[in-house]
């Protein structure tokens, strides 16, 4: 039992590594796409069919193009800071039940598609996913460029800021649930649609989804990075494949919240009706990340000083009274 | 005297109006309310279905471009091609130098000589294509409409200076024989009302 359980979290592992990996280069090719049709383009059309071989020549070029570290920068640092934001990334994810258990084929041994069951779950992806701010940060620090800096300075105080928001707007569901792990939230929502929990914590949903966007960098809150202000932000200096990995990192953080605003809000891997479990949060999940694109297309972005105002002044506000009513309505 | 009234008034149409936007407020009280009604007034969803309703119309507007190209003017100002008489076949220039003479960038060079009747020929001719501004004067100050403008905008040099001389520039003999020598619709050619608008001179006025 003891090695079957090893060998069935290294497969795990294994699995969740390439598969989100590779979902990082496809989303990029589908953000192209949808971004182009809402702009009236064509997006990639190039390489290969319908330009899908995109993917593949970006890949190329990231792992062959020369890797440049700055003559002034922190060696040490510069260099190990992509890691932390692809490590973290994909560390939270461990926490993260993707499918319903199952069965593998011709055998009676139960799968469950998750690497670690902690019953703290949602607090270690949160908390995991909070330390890739590190990784901006020490990258922007160490590259000796004013534009990483400030984009530097921009990561800690937007993810710092949301960091709050998160934290506060999850507190109300799992206080209707009463348990921390994950898996016990999806089994909370059994029972059709009208179970979920984004019925009764509508406010709740819509602070996490927010907060989301700016964890993630993504288009109303992409401070971090915006190129008319800062460049690129703490990536200014990185080239290759080091930059790959903050990419990889930023879509596989995507894909966690996605996964967790299904599993928490959505009703995660529950039937709905005749589509099975794992089809439907695969559905919400693609459901989530094209809104990501879609509102990457119609929204501008927002100053820095809108973003905390929205931050402190209405999100945390909001979150506090909407864990004050439920707390009442629970008594 | 004239009255210059009308052109002193700067206000172009009667249907110019300010507009009527409302003041920013400055109470908290006025902030708030704002606020949330910024915020309960759907305008973000309003660009949601704007870019949705795009996608779903597949209206593209891309232009593949080396596969597909725009049309482009007859008064667009490309290469240089100079041009054959149709009744001899002889290349139209006449060596007047006028192109020459004109030329902002003094990129055109124009060499003649006496030809065996005594008449001028044109000995070289060549445009520095690299400092060409394409302006149009040589094709628009050309008496016999020799050098005029094509549509090829599409060359590449591996210098900053790049010469056209004349057998680059005259239509080549096997398509001026094919008849596929195109008249020019560009500067100072014919516009094609240009009958409609001959009038006879009259003897006596
Ligand atoms: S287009 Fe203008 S710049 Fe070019 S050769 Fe003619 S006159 Fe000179
Ligand atoms: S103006 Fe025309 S005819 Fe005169 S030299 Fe130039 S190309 Fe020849």
């Amino acid at each position: 039992m003891e090695s079957a359980y090893i060998i069935e979290t290294i497969v795990k592992v294994v699995i969740i590594l390439t598969v989100f990996s590779a979902l990082a280069g496809i989303t990029t090719y589908f953000e192209r796409k949808v971004l182009a049709f809402m702009q009236r383009r064509l997006g990639p059309m190039h390489v290969g069919p319908y330009g899908i071989l995109q993917v593949a020549a970006d890949g190329i070029k990231l792992f062959t193009k020369e890797d440049i570290v700055p003559q002034n920068a922190v060696k040490p640092i510069f260099k190990i800071a992509p890691v932390f934001a692809a490590a973290t990334a994909f560390i939270a994810m461990s926490g993260v039940p993707f499918l319903p258990e199952f069965t593998l084929p011709f055998t009676d041994y139960v799968v469950h598609p998750i690497v670690a069951d902690v019953n703290i779950g949602i607090l270690f992806v949160v908390g995991v996913m909070a330390v890739g701010m590190y990784a901006p940060l020490l990258g922007g620090m160490a590259s000796h460029n004013k534009w990483s800096l400030l984009g530097a300075a921009r990561t800690v105080i937007q993810m710092l800021s949301f960091e709050v928001v998160t934290g506060l707007s999850l507190i109300a569901p799992l206080m209707m649930v009463g348990s921390l792990s994950l898996i016990d939230i999806n089994n909370y929502q059994e029972g059709g649609i009208g179970h979920w929990i984004v019925w009764a914590q509508p406010v709740a949903f819509i602070l996490y989804l927010i907060s989301g966007y700016a964890e993630t960098n993504r288009t109303p809150f992409d401070l971090l990075e915006h190129e008319a202000e800062v460049v690129t932000g703490y990536a200014t200096e990185y080239s290759g494949m080091r930059w790959g990995l903050f990419a990889i990192g930023e879509y596989a953080n995507m894909f966690t919240v996605a996964f967790i605003a299904s599993l928490v809000f959505l009703g995660g891997f529950n039937p709905i009706g005749i589509i099975p479990g794992g089809l439907a949060i695969l559905l919400k999940v693609s459901f989530l990340i094209f809104l990501f694109l879609w509102v990457r297309a119609a929204w501008p972005h927002i100053r820095p000083d809108q973003l905390m105002w929205l931050c402190w002044k209405v999100l945390m506000p909001l979150a506090v009274v909407n864990i004050l009513i439920t707390g009442i309505v629970l008594i | 005297m004239i009255d210059f009234t009308q052109y002193n008034n700067r206000n172009i149409s009667d249907d110019y109006f300010y507009l009527d936007i409302e003041k920013p407020p400055v109470t908290w009280q006025g902030k708030f309310k704002r606020v949330v009604k910024r915020t309960l007034s759907g305008e973000l969803f309003v660009g949601l279905w704007i870019v949705f309703r795009e996608m779903i119309k597949f209206d593209i507007h891309t232009i593949q471009y080396p596969l597909e190209k725009l049309p482009i003017s007859p008064r667009y100002r490309a290469l240089h091609q100079i041009k054959r008489l149709v009744e001899s076949g002889n290349q139209a220039c006449i060596g007047c130098g006028l192109c020459e003479k004109i030329c902002i960038s003094n990129c055109i060079q124009i060499d003649t000589k006496y030809g065996s009747k005594g008449r001028k020929v044109v000995k070289g001719y060549s445009i520095n294509l690299g400092r060409c501004i394409y302006c149009g004067y040589c094709a628009e100050v050309c008496p016999e409409l020799a050098i005029t403008h094509g549509q090829d905008y599409e060359h590449v040099s591996e210098q900053r200076a790049h010469y056209a001389t004349l057998p680059d520039l005259v239509t080549p003999m096997d398509i001026f024989k094919a008849g596929k020598q195109k008249p020019y619709p560009g500067f100072g050619s014919l516009t094609p009302n240009a009958d409609n608008n001959v009038k006879k001179t009259p003897l006596a006025y």
